[in-house]
């Protein structure tokens, strides 16, 4: 079912086109794969993928043969948004105005290495769709600590947990004043898809954020990735949200949330994952104080 | 001129359903065909034909099928190699 | 047309006459009279290109790199720490095989802020992949910047191209240059066929992961297409001086035929050579003079004398001087100079000198430390 504002309602109605090929390097139950999968359901065959060092790029598999079904240009870690940059300007030139230069980035490249390349990407206007994968760690190289690595988690360079809390990557992406800017998650095909073909049918900048739980790098069972996805928006823990010229709205369950719904306790995410076993119960506590700071800010400001 | 230029391949990592340590089963005396299974495979391995289709020679066996179907309809399987 | 203008200047038109459609660059002293004025062409409509205005010089190599791997002819320009963030990405410009034209304009490195000519910028980027040209006037700037997109664009070559000149001796030094007409120019240059794209109906992907046995094979392509470049060069500039009365190849050789020393140099100190050369042949020195213009590829096989002078303007710690060394053992009587370090002036008169200390077979830091 569609909906009068061209919405898909149903997973039965996504597209069945396919461009993440059966036969990749993903590990088993990889979300950054199902994201993937959803995301180019909705921007379809033209699309340029431009995608820095990240599991992604494993994710293709080998020379001379790729997983991925449209084009994409490898490139540094750091350097996707200006890579994009120079895909949108030779486009320009080339006179091909239905083709969307999309960047694919890990958190990593997006939060840390390349927020610079990002940002003077945004600041200039590139007409592009900026897309972090973010599951909260470095997983290519084995599960360091980033950015958007929440605090409390274990990760192979932060032992007894990440002491700082993650920043808010989408927050300061807002900053730009860019036209579209959005949250999503694995866990809501519709949502996900509905926001990708809305940021197609735009110009200018525009950014989309996708929580991708990870199994090895959170440490759960390969089997939930989706489940965890879920308990983090039915937590509170991750926010949908999509920002249309600045004016902010909230999407979904956290749009229920933010109009009274009970957030389910978050300690029935913490415990699903391995990397947040060695917490405390003050930890815990810490961790709660900060997610209702974080809702009290929400409700006050989408008053 | 030699650079890094690869082509589209399915099975490009191989058959990757070797990989699979969990079989999954699809009931479909039980499918309500909502496709969860089938948008929610990291591996694109289930098709929408009649009822899904799982496909064997590239499922990994993650399971994430079985754990997102609303009814149970599917079932993990310790892999007969 | 003859046209007074600085090598920046002339770098911008060179480009803007080559039909450079992408145009991605960050400023630095002295590059950035380059930038000002290609943006100025470019906002004018006088030249028909996208102009990125990047936010460094890492993603304005990368710019270009993603507009070069779309089918597109670019451009940027550089110079000093510039370069050096670049430096990641011109190894990336060099195996992706895009054949990328820029301008270094050659300055010293911090600290110790010193906006003045070295060479150490460009030769430590000399193992990235790139053609390397030094340039000794500005003409020869505009000649070589559009010979650079025919030789680095031949099918044969497909590999980047750098063109370096000196900071302000030439970057900001105005010189006569004979401009040839538009229709000229594109008659020599033909439009850019790329040897491989990004594209929608044929969706490829470049540079995912690769195994050991592919990537020696990729990069010994690029050794071999370095190798082919040598050729390419050579018939490049002799098609160059047919057309436009200039004669170029990878080196130019000055009254050597004869010569018993010869002394071989790059970029601006090489015009000053000439001048030394000529005072030294009035006094009845059999002396010739090289000019490297193209360092990478290396022309080993245009260097066969049997006493060569080398004076660099750049040095490799702990080696000494680094053509010197690159030529070390492949000719039998052999002296090095590093001169000129940081913009110090290295006038004929110093070459003069230094040719007098090598024939006592003195060589080394000219003038701080010569033995
Ligand atoms: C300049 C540079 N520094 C470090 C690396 C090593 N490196 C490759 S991928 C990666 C982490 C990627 O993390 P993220 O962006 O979060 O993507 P993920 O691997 O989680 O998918 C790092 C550190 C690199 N390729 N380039
Ligand atoms: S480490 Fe995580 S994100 Fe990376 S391929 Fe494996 S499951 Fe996917
Ligand atoms: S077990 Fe995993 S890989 Fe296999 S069909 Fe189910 S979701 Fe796909
Ligand atoms: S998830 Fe279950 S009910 Fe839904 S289509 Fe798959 S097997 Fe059928």
């Amino acid at each position: 079912m569609v909906s009068d504002r061209g919405e898909i309602m149903a997973i039965k109605d996504l597209p069945e086109e396919e461009y993440v090929l059966k036969g990749h390097a993903a590990c088993p139950g990889c979300p950054a794969t199902i994201a993937l999968r959803i995301t180019l359901k909705a921007l379809g065959k033209k699309t340029i993928l431009v995608i820095p060092a990240c599991c992604s790029a494993v994710i293709q598999s080998l020379y001379p043969k790729t997983s991925f079904g449209v084009p994409t240009l490898n490139i540094a870690f750091e350097a996707s948004a200006a890579a994009a940059s120079g895909v949108a300007s030779a486009l320009k030139i080339l006179g091909e105005k239905d083709i969307t230069p999309v960047v694919w980035a890990g958190d990593g490249g997006s939060y840390d290495i390349g927020i610079q390349a990002l940002s003077g990407a945004l600041e200039r206007g590139t007409d592009f769709i900026y897309i972090c994968y973010n599951n909260q760690m470095y997983s290519n190289t084995g599960i360091q600590r980033s950015g958007a690595t929440p605090y409390g988690a274990w990760t192979t360079t932060t032992w007894t947990g990440k002491k700082e809390r993650q920043k808010e990557l989408a927050e300061i992406v807002m900053a730009h004043h860019i036209p579209y800017v959005a949250t999503a998650t694995i866990a809501y095909p519709e949502d996900l898809y509905n926001k990708m073909k809305k940021a197609k049918e735009m110009k200018g900048p525009r950014y989309i954020e996708i929580l991708t739980p990870c199994p090895p790098g959170w440490r759960f069972d390969m089997s939930k990735t989706v489940e965890i996805a879920r308990l983090a928006v039915e937590t509170g823990s991750w926010v949908l949200y999509e920002a249309i010229n600045g004016k902010v709205e909230f999407t979904g369950q956290s749009k229920r949330i933010l109009e009274g719904k009970e957030r389910k306790p978050i300690e029935d995410w913490l415990k699903m994952q391995g990397r947040f076993r060695h917490l405390k119960q003050e930890d815990i506590e810490k961790i709660k104080r900060e997610l209702d700071e974080k809702w009290e800010y929400y409700r006050k400001v989408m008053k | 001129m030699k650079t890094a230029i690869s082509y589209p391949t399915e099975g490009a990592m191989g058959k990757t359903g070797t990989w699979r340590v969990f079989r999954p089963s699809i009931d479909i005396g039980k499918c309500i065909k909502c496709w969860r299974c089938w948008i929610f495979c990291p591996d694109a391995a289930i098709s929408k034909g009649e009822y899904p289709v799982i496909d064997y020679e590239y499922c990994k066996g993650c399971g994430i099928c079985a754990n997102e179907c609303p009814v149970n309809a599917i079932e993990m399987g310790r892999e007969e190699k | 047309m003859i046209v007074i203008d600085t090598a920046n200047h002339i770098s911008a038109l060179a480009a803007k006459m080559a039909r450079a459609r992408v145009i991605a660059a960050y400023p630095i002293t002295p590059q950035t009279t380059v930038v000002e004025k290609l943006a100025e062409y470019v906002e004018s409509g006088e030249l028909d290109a996208e102009f990125i205005r990047v936010e460094s010089e890492h993603s304005a190599m990368t710019a270009c790199i993603a507009a070069e791997a779309m089918g597109v002819r670019t451009f940027t320009a550089t110079a000093s720490h510039g370069l050096l963030l670049m430096h990641e990405m011109l190894h990336w410009a060099g195996l992706a095989r895009l054949p990328i034209v820029m301008v270094n304009v050659n300055r010293a490195i911090g600290p110790g802020w010193n906006i003045w000519s070295d060479a150490n910028d460009s030769m430590a980027q000399r193992d990235t992949g790139w053609l390397h040209f030094y340039c000794s006037s500005n003409q020869e700037v505009y000649d070589s910047i559009i010979m650079a997109y025919k030789i680095a664009e031949s099918q044969e070559v497909m590999l980047p191209a750098m063109i370096c000149y000196d900071g302000f001796i030439l970057s900001h030094t105005s010189m006569p240059v004979e401009v040839p007409e538009q229709s000229k120019i594109d008659e020599f240059l033909p439009e850019f066929k790329p040897a491989w794209k990004i594209d929608v109906e044929n969706p490829i992907t470049h540079g995912n992961i690769v195994e050991p046995h592919y990537y020696a094979r990729i990069r010994y392509d690029m050794q071999v297409a370095m190798e082919r470049a040598k050729k390419i060069i050579e018939e490049v500039g002799e098609e160059w001086g047919k057309k436009f009365g200039r004669d170029y190849g990878l080196v130019q050789e000055y009254k050597c035929e004869d010569a018993d020393y010869v002394i071989l140099t790059m970029a601006s100190m090489a015009a000053e050579a000439k001048v030394a050369v000529d005072e030294l042949r009035n006094k009845g020195e059999k002396v010739g003079l090289v000019n490297l213009r193209t360092h990478r590829p290396m022309p080993f096989e245009r260097l066969k004398y049997d006493k060569i002078i080398v004076i660099e303007r750049a040095v490799s710690f702990g080696l000494g001087g680094i053509v010197y060394n690159e030529l070390k053992g492949r000719v039998p009587e052999l002296y090095g100079f590093i001169a000129g370090i940081g913009g110090m002036d290295v006038s004929y008169r110093d070459i003069e000198r230094m040719y007098e200390l090598a024939k006592e077979g003195k060589d080394g830091w000219y003038p701080i430390e010569v033995k």
